[in-house]
């Protein structure tokens, strides 16, 4: 494993594949792997590219890879689709796509499957980021499956969020919604030669400065009116002297409205500016700090899943699992319930817990 | 938790027909196992570095243009100067019999023809893998 980690430091592809492949297999080791590489991780970039199926990520992400590439920065793509909740089985085709950047030393391509995880990425993505990172990737680019509305896992993972959208999914109300329109820092109008392309730009552009505006807490339809005209107390106890102008005083926190560009991926329009735009969004980030913010958050958030993971893994073990079917047979005939059976079965995860814990140290 | 096996399905070589490799796919992918298609028209040097990248178990490759006795020897030659020698080599399409003892000499482990049941390609990489799962 030493020899793993050394390799993938020093960027051998092969070792990058391997842990990988650990990671994936929740391989208990790979978890010391991770601990080895802590020093030479937190250098990359991570983009998260999402959208609903066939709106043209993997194409965007192909031709994303050629324009990172042209400014000389190394590419590390992680694809994920879905697992077969049946077989278990799965067939990774985002690569498909992106086969002419094969052989190009600069670039790695990973596809993962889902395994069961259903918030558009696979549980092994935050690890396989690390791995990346550390082998030297400047960029990775995390390709979710086709998503619908709420699988928002991406926003834990990536500095930049993209947002995939396309003529013709739905009128004006689609991008309102809660959910996964919420993530998105740029949104990207793929097949932009298509009908009515014009017309989701206009709506996203009318959603996102509505959401400004009520981020500023403006009311969006009353137009330039200030926050002292409507209420003098608010503006006392937020400790802004009358007379200053309100919309300056809030508008260090006010971040801004995300842009909405227009690509048509399968020729490579509109990819250059996407590029540009992206990582100017990472310079803004890292200049406000928001980056480090963001970032801790996301850790928080994975500490969070880590736990659940594991509790997760006790439950599966046989003992607890019978201790399950029992306390379930038990609901069922109506001796108890289900939230009292629950806080028992959750004080016996808990014991296995302690004592599994007692065991490793 | 045990591995998950996985299997890069390529088309090198210049027909375009994937029909077959397809349904190959389809057939692991319900056998369990994670299928990386690749698609058309791939180079042994693209079938390769996709390998690797994936760290796949197995490379199945199906070749209808008649160039299997250049192309599939070619990805197990490139393996070997890459250092990979846990990855299982095999074929599919339409090859002449009398040019399968020549591939399994170059390293290709079997050639599956036309009309071959989709539970023998599976049999065959389940007792064939040349790594362990656990």
């Amino acid at each position: 494993m030493t020899e793993l980690v050394r390799r993938c430091i020093a960027g051998d592809t092969r070792a990058a594949a391997r842990l990988i492949t650990l990671l994936e297999s929740q391989d208990r080791a790979a978890y010391m792997a991770l601990y080895r590489l802590k020093d030479h991780v937190g250098h990359a970039h991570v983009i998260g590219i999402t959208g609903p199926p066939g709106a043209g990520k993997s194409t965007l992400a192909d031709k994303l890879i050629t324009q990172f590439r042209a400014r000389g920065l190394k590419v590390g793509v992680l694809a994920v689709d879905p697992s077969s909740p049946f077989s278990g089985g799965a067939i990774l085709g985002d690569r498909l796509r992106m086969q002419s950047h094969a052989t190009d030393l600069g670039v790695f391509i990973r596809s993962l499957a889902t395994r069961g995880s259903l918030g558009g990425i696979s549980k092994a993505t935050h690890g396989a980021i690390r791995v990346l990172d550390a082998a030297g990737y400047d960029i990775i680019l995390v390709e979710t499956v086709g998503v619908g509305q709420s699988e928002i896992d991406v926003v834990r993972v990536a500095d930049t969020v993209v947002l995939v959208s396309v003529p013709g999914l739905g009128d004006d109300i689609q991008v309102i919604k809660a959910g996964i329109m919420e993530i998105g820092d740029i949104f990207v109008v793929n097949k932009a030669d298509r009908d009515g392309a014009d017309r989701v730009v206009r709506e996203l552009r009318a959603m996102l400065e509505t959401q400004a505006q009520l981020t500023r807490g403006q009311s969006p339809a009353a137009g330039p009116d200030t926050l002292a005209a409507r209420d003098p107390d608010f503006m006392h106890h937020a400790g802004i002297e009358p007379g200053t102008q309100p919309e300056s005083a809030f508008s260090e926190q006010v971040s801004e409205t995300p842009p909405v560009l227009k690509t048509i991926a399968e020729n490579g329009t509109g990819v250059a500016e996407l590029t540009n735009t992206i990582l100017k969004h990472l310079d803004r980030l890292a200049s406000t700090g928001e980056l480090e913010h963001a970032r801790l958050e996301s850790i928080k958030y994975q500490l969070g899943q880590f736990v659940f993971e594991e509790i997760d893994h006790l439950l599966s073990a046989t003992d607890l699992t019978n201790v399950r079917d029992e306390l379930a047979r038990k609901v069922f005939s109506r001796k108890t319930d289900v939230y009292s059976a629950g806080m028992a079965l959750f004080e016996r995860v808990f014991q296995q817990g302690a004592d599994h814990g007692h065991s490793q140290a | 938790m045990e591995r998950k096996i996985r299997v890069l399905v390529a088309k090198p070589g210049l027909d375009g027909h994937d029909r077959g490799a397809k349904v190959i796919a389809r057939a692991l992918r319900d056998a369990g196992m994670e299928v990386i298609y690749t698609g058309l028209r791939q180079t042994p040097e693209q079938i390769v570095s996709a390998a690797i990248q994936e760290d796949v178990d197995v490379i199945a490759m199906s070749i209808l243009s008649g160039a299997h006795n250049h192309l599939f020897p070619r990805v197990v030659e490139l393996l070997k100067e890459q250092g990979v020698d846990d990855v299982l080599v095999f074929g599919g399409g339409v090859i002449p019999e009398e040019d399968i003892p020549f591939l399994k000499s170059k390293g290709v482990a079997e050639v599956f023809g036309p009309g071959t049941p989709t539970s023998k390609t599976i049999d065959f990489i389940k007792t064939n893998l040349k790594r362990t799962l656990s």
